[in-house]
């Protein structure tokens, strides 16, 4: 019966991933779908990145987290229509794939204190990655391998790596220009003594 | 007969053969390499120089001695697609190497060129000083020792100052070096960097934790350069620039371990050297990681 199943689900994932890809009525498709649906039962766990790397944990402004401090149902009952926030949070400015999302594609309606894939699956702040990794695909196994983004520490051994949102900024992900620092002198002129 | 030269004189003869004698065992017996030093020998010369650097300096400096690893052979990888340009790299090396602050010595050189041209060294910039980086049009090639496995540098040297190490560093020994510069003509990506002052670092810059063959305080009229920071990597470490790029882009690792970031992109980026038609097998790689 178990193996019915699995067998089930590895057909049903790629079918679906292929409909979802299919470029005629992309849109339409897409709104056909059910919110319910969006919630389907997650794949697999992936593993999780190597033991020998530690990811600091997520550099939240200051006294910004946990989320839920206001964000419970008692004092402030989620609204999930769409909309320009003007009491608070009015500072972030959302340039990332804006015209497609926004607040609770990532952050999770229940549970503030957390993100949510695409699946559904809650994930902690700490292990965003998984998140980002959901559309950077290819970025993210270059993270994952010490390719893409800083490491520091051992080149045998233990080392760390940044989260994504150290240097992205998940509202406005670009990399930021920074001012350089000084150019080298210009060789001293030919003396002649 | 009258061209024939002069006949030498029993005693003549003996007096050479004596004197070259004396001589070869005097070569024989006096300073070294530091590559050919015996292992005991060399711990004794490395504790002379923590004592003369301590003094000198006036605090607690530490020269490594640690030989290369079995099984390793560094190499790097820089992202020309990642990097922005802002010499991060160039000042951390500074600070980390001991180089002189004025006369001004930087190891590393970023060169600026036009996308419109590609690399192309006869379009680099490296004064480039813009309010911020990147530029549009422009990307960022920053040039160092490239730790070439036929380097140039090496053959020529007339003394044997320089030479490659089995981990793959190109070294010098700065007791060798006679200042004569012929490396700095052999080397194509200009990394040799010569002291035509007396080095000078401002006080409390210092970084104590130096290698012997590596960023231990440089006389004046010897030639320095890029050594991996081979007082890190030797201890596991990375690099200071690797781990100061803002941007991620520099990478390092051993080229002998398949599981090795360094592996990983050259396995899966598109990956070149610099000037690859001179044959000099760089160690240090170029690459696109978008």
């Amino acid at each position: 019966m178990r193996k019915t199943l699995i067998g089930a689900t590895c057909v049903a994932i790629p079918a679906a991933a292929w409909l979802l890809a299919s470029p005629g009525d992309a849109s339409e498709s897409r709104a056909a779908i059910p919110p319910a649906a969006l919630q389907a039962p997650s794949q697999a766990k992936e593993p999780p990145p190597p033991l020998r790397v530690q990811v600091p944990p997520p550099p939240f402004s200051e006294g910004i987290f946990p989320c839920s401090d206001c964000h419970n149902e008692k004092d402030l009952p989620a609204n999930p229509t769409r909309r320009t926030l003007v009491d608070a949070h009015d500072d972030i400015v959302l340039k990332h794939d804006q015209e497609h999302r926004w607040c609770l594609d990532c952050h999770d309606r229940a549970n503030r204190d957390q993100l949510h894939l695409a699946s559904g699956e809650a994930v902690p702040f700490a292990e965003s990655y998984r998140l980002c990794g959901q559309c950077h695909g290819e970025k993210y196994r270059d993270w994952r391998v010490g390719v893409h983004g800083r490491r520091v520490g051992q080149w045998n051994g233990a080392k760390q790596y940044l989260l994504c949102v150290h240097c992205h900024n998940p509202h406005e992900p670009r990399f930021k220009p920074l001012p350089p620092k000084p150019a080298p002198n210009r060789p001293e002129p030919y003396r002649k003594h | 007969m009258e061209n024939d030269p002069p006949k030498a004189t029993r005693r003549e003869f003996a007096t050479c053969a004596a004197a070259a004698a004396a001589g070869f065992l005097m070569t024989a017996c006096g300073p070294r390499r530091l590559h050919e030093v015996p292992r005991k020998q060399l711990q004794q010369m490395v504790r002379d120089m923590e004592r003369e650097y301590s003094q000198k300096y006036g605090e607690q400096v530490t020269v490594s001695d640690a030989g290369p690893m079995a099984d390793v052979l560094f190499a790097y990888a820089l992202d020309i697609s990642r990097c922005i340009g802002c010499r991060r790299c160039v000042y951390a090396c500074v600070e980390e190497n001991n180089q002189s602050r004025d006369p001004q010595v930087q190891w590393i050189r970023v060169l600026q060129m036009d996308k419109e041209h590609g690399i192309d060294f006869e379009h680099a910039d490296p004064y480039y000083q813009p309010d911020q980086v990147p530029e549009d049009g422009h990307f960022y090639v920053p040039v160092a020792c490239q730790h070439c496995r036929n380097a140039p540098c090496t053959k020529v040297c007339p003394t044997g100052a320089t030479w490659t190490e089995k981990d793959g560093i190109v070294v010098i020994d700065y007791d060798w070096c006679i200042g004569c510069r012929c490396c700095m003509a052999a080397c194509p990506y200009g990394a040799r960097q010569f002291n035509w002052r007396q080095p000078s670092i401002p006080e409390g810059e210092l970084n104590p934790s130096m290698h012997y063959l590596g960023n231990r305080p440089r006389p004046r009229g010897v030639v320095e350069k890029c050594t991996f920071c081979i007082q890190r990597v030797r201890a596991g470490r990375y690099p200071a620039c690797v781990e100061v790029c803002p941007v991620g882009a520099r990478k390092f690792g051993n080229l002998l371990d398949p599981d090795s970031e360094i592996r990983y992109i050259i396995d899966h980026k598109r990956v070149m050297v610099l000037k690859k038609e001179l044959n000099t097998m760089p160690k240090f790689f170029y690459f696109y990681g978008t």
